[in-house]
Formats: structure tokens, C-alpha cells, sequence
């Protein structure tokens, strides 16, 4: 006679608690798991991807006042804030791999290091939106005031509306990256506490990986965000 | 279960990988090649999306196909979007 699924998940489930018992085995379960993340990732490239959208429509418009607008931003900061994510993604990678082979006290110290990594970035995120508000580069301000002309035409001054379309951009898309910054952090700060009491091992570190999905998206849109906001049109 | 775990020193690698080629976008920004800055900056960010993809979000040993099956309609998607899109727009001034 053959063993029926609920015989096996019976069996199963008696070895791994973190079995729930509307799934088969645990390798359904995480498989489960991992494409529902999968699917959220698809609705956030979506979300980002109108941003991008409107982004390319309003550069392919105003190409000088963007080019112009862009090289008022400081390169120095996006390239350290840049290492800095992908050195969060390196300590998330290694938290999951200590998921899979049961290190617990090395998950925990991975999982804290993304935390400082992550808001090292939202404070480095800080001290350029401090230069923007000092600046007067702040779209709808009243004091908004680009000083700058056309790259190429030195005697081409920037249109202001046009720089604060750019600015709207940049402030609308990196804000959204650091809203998600802080919801990671956030997630992170809570997975550490767990990790802490020993909550994962071997046989389930689902919500360690998933946040580590989410984690490497965040840091992908800011791989494209680097280049687009801060490096395209710094050539002399 | 049979979970692929990669070694330290793969990730390591990645994680050098992506080091250098942030280092490479910022050196080529500052070089002029006309209309190819942006083609060379994309392609280097692109280069460093799939590698965390593949590598860091373990999509190159997912043993299902389903996975791949999303990421790639993602893509699609946004191509569409994006596509579709600048036909509009970047014609508007034709007539």
C-alpha cells in the first residue's frame, strides 16, 4: 500500500513544528512561500517601474535642464551609499546561508550588521537632503533656485520649472527607495530578535530569506538609481 | 531537504564583483563617449542586477521553474511599460 500525502505530512510534521498542515511537506511549504514573495517583488518592479517610466519621459523632454539638474547632485555620496547597500546585501546573503547550515549566533550578527549598513545609507540619504534643502534644490519652494545652464550651452540658462521636475524625480524615487530602506531595517530589527531566541534553524528560516528577497530588490532599484539620477550626464 | 547552499567564498566573490563594477560606472561617467555614457552605465547596472539575481537571490539553483517563470514576466512587463510608453511620448512632436 502506498503512503497517503496526509500520512506523510503526519509524518513530517512530527519532525518539524514549523510544518503547517495545509501543506504536504516543508519543501512545498517554503516553495509556496518563496513564490508569494516572488510575486510581491513583481508588483514592486511595477510600482518603481512608473516611477522609471516617468523618469524617461520627462529626461527625453527636458534632456539639458536634467543633465544640468543632475550634476548639482554629489556623486562622492551615491558611490559610498552604493558599497554601503552592497555590502548589506553581502550580510543578508550570509544571514540565509547561516539559516541553511544552523549557525545562529553568526545569522544574528549578520542580521545586526545589515541593520547598521542600512542606516548608515539612510544617514548618508540624510545628510543629501540636508545639501538639497541648503541649496534651495527643493521643488515648490519658493526660493527654488537652480544656477546652472544647459551643458554644452554656456549661454543657454536652465528653465527652473523643467530642473524641478527633476527634482521632484529625484526626491519622489530615492524617497520611495528609503521608505523601503526603513521597512527592511524594520523587518531586519524583528528578525534579529527571533534569530536571537532561536527561532530558525535548518528546517525553517523562511521569514530570513524572504526579508533577504526583499532586501536585494530594494538594493537592485537603487543599482539602476545610481547610474540614472547622479552619473549619466556627468561627462565634460 | 536538498537546498543548495553556496560557499562563503562565491558570495565574497559576488560581492567583489559588484564593488568593481560600481567603481567601473563611476570612473566611465566621468569619460565622455557622447550618447554611450548612459548605454555603458545601464549595461553595467544590469550586469550587476543579475548577479545578485542569480547569485545573491539564488535564482540560478531554484529548482523550480516557476521562479524564473516570474521574473522573467516581470521584465516583460516592464518593457512594455516602458516601451510602450516613450512610442506616445517621443512622437507627440512628429506631425
Amino acid at each position: 500500500m502506498h503512503t497517503s500525502p496526509a500520512a506523510a505530512a503526519n509524518h513530517e510534521a512530527h519532525e518539524n513544528p514549523a510544518l503547517l498542515h495545509h501543506f504536504a511537506t516543508a519543501e512545498q511549504q517554503k516553495d509556496a512561500a518563496s513564490f508569494g514573495m516572488w510575486l510581491f517583488l513583481v508588483t514592486e518592479v511595477m510600482f518603481f517601474g512608473g516611477m522609471f517610466c516617468a523618469y524617461l519621459v520627462y529626461r527625453y523632454w527636458y534632456f539639458g535642464d536634467f543633465g544640468a539638474a543632475s550634476q548639482s547632485l554629489d556623486i562622492k555620496w551615491g558611490a559610498i551609499n552604493t558599497a554601503v547597500l552592497i555590502c548589506s546585501s553581502l550580510t543578508v546573503a550570509l544571514a540565509v546561508r547561516c539559516g541553511q547550515v544552523g549557525k545562529q549566533k553568526a545569522m544574528v550578527v549578520n542580521l545586526v550588521l545589515t541593520i547598521v549598513l542600512g542606516m548608515a545609507f539612510l544617514g548618508i540619504k540624510a545628510i543629501e537632503y540636508k545639501a538639497k534643502f541648503d541649496e534651495h534644490h527643493i521643488p515648490g519652494q519658493a526660493s527654488f533656485h537652480l544656477e546652472k545652464s544647459i551643458p554644452g550651452h554656456p549661454d543657454r540658462p536652465v528653465n527652473q520649472q523643467h530642473a524641478q521636475v527633476y527634482f521632484s524625480l529625484y526626491f519622489a524615487m530615492t524617497g520611495m527607495h528609503a521608505l523601503h530602506m526603513i521597512i527592511g531595517v524594520g523587518l531586519f530589527a524583528f528578525l534579529t530578535y527571533k534569530a536571537w531566541k532561536g527561532a530558525y534553524s535548518p528546517g525553517y528560516y523562511t521569514p530570513v530569506e524572504n526579508a533577504g528577497l526583499y532586501w536585494h530588490f530594494v538594493d537592485i532599484v537603487w543599482i539602476y538609481l545610481f547610474p540614472l539620477l547622479y552619473l549619466i550626464d556627468r561627462h565634460p | 531537504m536538498s537546498e543548495h547552499v553556496s560557499s562563503v567564498k562565491l558570495y565574497v566573490a559576488i560581492w567583489l564583483a559588484l564593488l568593481l563594477g560600481t567603481g567601473l560606472t563611476v570612473a566611465a561617467a566621468f569619460v565622455n563617449l557622447g550618447p554611450f555614457n548612459t548605454i555603458v552605465a545601464l549595461a553595467i547596472a544590469s550586469t550587476k542586477a543579475v548577479l545578485v539575481v542569480l547569485f545573491f537571490m539564488h535564482v540560478k539553483y531554484a529548482h523550480e521553474k516557476m521562479t524564473k517563470l516570474v521574473i522573467v514576466t516581470a521584465i516583460f512587463f516592464l518593457l512594455i511599460l516602458l516601451a510602450l510608453s516613450m512610442a506616445d511620448y517621443a512622437t507627440r512632436l512628429w506631425s
